[in-house]
């Protein structure tokens, strides 16, 4: 076993997915994105190709954009008032902010788990899980309910803390097990893509192992798309990786973008260097 | 290495030190706090001290007596009391559904330009004297009520409570009949409940967590779908506390129910029907030409609608209290 937290940063092999063919999720892919909170210019044309099959990192100091670049993928960033946009997400090849394209569609295929874990106070355990079914009117059955609550809270590995007290609140559970109740109670919708803004910054570190973890069982069904502070997590889960970077009083771009061991082992930009290394940000 | 050593192991007094200027607030803090305390206090102490002797008097009789006859001493508060509660409830039926839509649309749907002209608006219907309300209610609203009362009665009539003692087929209908009721005095007090229940129902809306509204977001919900499952739920305690708040001022109101209802000694439960009474009601009208024995009597009628508000305040103010803190409420 190894220490989750070592200093130096060891890359192994990082995981892959045997072949593209065999990844069912979606590909996401963001052409041009430039964002405004207001008239004040957060991200200036950025552009990622995010493959079926994969985890994606966004790496980059705070305040570069990744957040909010993150949040325009599945359309949450038009959800603050000041908020606006140029460019195309493509999910496997259509916009997703083409005018026929309904938002609460698009925010079911591309979830999202958040930074501080979430989950519906005053829902049980179960009732979190199916919240997504509820919200978007997908019918399920008895039976299949109780499957499907099962299965994703395997997937999101929390099955065996919580099978005997599935009808608890939600809010009982601990901050890593809310965390993966959140992220069980996104993959119950069924979603191609899954977004995380930093969901272990705020859990202690068995907890976020315990998320890294399944983060690689998701893979293979799911494009995930993670943003993170810790270098070590990027190393550990994503095969590819994007750094942001936004200099002083510039928009956020990404500085360079690539496999992850070649980001971490040889970058191509010296700030990337840097920052991967812990001289700034 | 650990060194023993003997110690006495009880808890030690730990003296805050706190600075001077702190002592001094809190002591002026603690004193306004306690003098309040002692004024209501006194308040509830008097009336019933006043009370006692004419619950000595009339016993029993002074709930179940309806009517209020000093001259053949007859005294009782029971059609008054009955008449409070119906107020207060066609005051609520009437409020609730306004309160909760102003509430959810001023904190979920009104553009953030037009938010804060809306709040104050509603804030406003809260400053207007209730003399005023009571004039609106009797030129503006009773002479296009009665027909809404009509209404009522002609379809629904044959609910008690809706039941009116004339033909509301007739060609010639008793519009007077339908003047003055206790359902025209709910719907005037209820823009006064209005205001109240409105403003805690805003508060707790807006205190929904944003990381769960976000949540039902991202899940792909709509917007009415996040409020059913994330505004609605973490607000319901407001919800009923900010009502029953409202429902305490509704059984108070007095000079506004005093101009819109027309007097009538009776339990009754028809409400659509002209007259009908309620304890302050009363306690202003019969101030002023009351003898002593009358007076006291007054008093216990006070002191009984004391009682009430002072049990839905305090219920409503442990609901909204533990809607704020964000835990469940049950109810």
């Amino acid at each position: 076993m190894t220490e989750p937290f070592d200093t130096t940063i060891v890359l192994d092999d990082p995981p892959v997915a045997t072949s593209s063919d065999e990844a069912v999720g979606a590909r996401l892919e963001a052409v041009g994105i430039s964002a405004w909170f207001g008239s004040n210019k957060v991200l200036d044309r950025v552009s990622l190709d995010m493959p079926p099959g994969t985890v994606t990192a966004l790496i980059g100091p705070s305040g570069c954009g990744k957040s909010t670049f993150l949040r325009i993928l599945n359309r949450m960033h038009e959800s603050v008032p000041s908020a606006k946009l140029s460019g195309e997400v493509h999910l496997n090849g259509q916009d997703i902010y083409a005018p026929d394209q309904r938002v609460t569609e698009t925010r079911k295929r591309i979830g999202m788990v958040f930074q501080k874990p979430n989950p519906f106070p005053t829902m049980s355990i179960a009732e979190n899980v199916t919240a997504g079914l509820r919200l978007t009117g997908m019918k399920v059955s008895r039976s299949e309910r109780a499957d499907l609550i099962e299965r994703c809270l395997t997937r999101g590995g929390l099955w065996k803390e919580v099978k005997d007290r599935l009808h608890e609140p939600g809010g009982a559970l601990s901050g890593g097990q809310q965390q993966r109740l959140c992220i069980a109670r996104s993959l119950a919708v069924d979603p191609d893509v899954l977004l995380m803004d930093e969901p272990c910054s705020a859990l202690d570190p068995t907890s976020t192992r315990r998320i890294e973890e399944t983060i690689r069982d998701l893979m293979l069904d799911v494009t995930i798309v993670i943003v993170t502070h810790n270098m070590q997590q990027a190393a550990r889960v994503s095969q590819q990786c994007a750094f942001f970077l936004a200099e002083l009083g510039t928009p956020g771009v990404i500085v360079e973008a690539g496999p992850t061991k070649r980001i971490f082992n040889e970058p191509e930009d010296p700030r990337t260097a840097d920052y991967v290394n812990g001289r700034f940000g | 290495m650990a060194v023993s050593v003997e110690t006495l192991d009880t808890p030690r007094v730990i003296h805050p030190g706190y600075p001077r200027v702190d002592r001094i607030f809190h002591g002026s803090a603690r004193t306004v706090a306690i003098v309040v305390l002692v004024v209501f206090g006194a308040i509830g102490l008097f009336l019933g001290l006043k009370s006692i002797a004419t619950f000595h008097r009339y016993g029993t009789h002074f709930f179940s007596q309806a009517d209020w006859n000093p001259e053949l001493n007859k005294i009782g508060i029971s059609a008054t009391l009955l008449g409070t509660v119906e107020v207060a409830i066609v005051a609520l039926i009437v409020a609730f559904p306004l309160a909760l839509a102003t509430a959810l649309f001023i904190s979920e749907y009104a553009p953030a330009r037009i938010k804060a002209t809306l709040v104050a608006l509603v804030d406003l219907m809260a400053a207007v004297p209730s003399v005023i309300y009571g004039a609106w209610g009797f030129f503006l609203l009773m002479p296009s009520a009665k027909y809404v009362s009509r209404w009522l009665h002609q379809n629904l009539g044959f609910i008690p409570i809706f039941r009116v003692d004339t033909d509301p087929h007739a060609a010639i209908w008793a519009q007077s009949r339908y003047t003055g009721s206790m359902f025209i005095a709910g719907i005037v007090v209820s823009m006064m409940v209005l205001p109240i229940a409105c403003a805690v129902m805003r508060g707790v809306f807006a205190q929904a967590p944003p990381g769960e509204r976000e949540a039902a977001f991202a899940l792909g919900a709509t917007k009415w779908g996040m409020i059913r499952s994330v505004v609605l739920p973490f607000g319901r305690g407001g919800i009923i506390g900010g009502t029953m708040l409202g429902l305490g001022r509704a059984l108070g109101e007095t000079v506004a129910v005093a101009t819109v209802l027309f007097t009538a000694f009776e339990v009754k439960f028809r409400i659509l029907e002209t007259g009908g009474n309620t304890i302050s009601k009363l306690i202003a009208e019969r101030f002023g030409d009351a003898t002593t024995v009358q007076l006291a009597a007054l008093l216990a009628a006070g002191f009984v609608l004391f009682l009430m508000t002072l049990m839905v305040n305090t219920l409503a103010a442990i609901l909204i209290s533990r809607s704020r803190s964000g835990a469940a409420t049950e109810i």
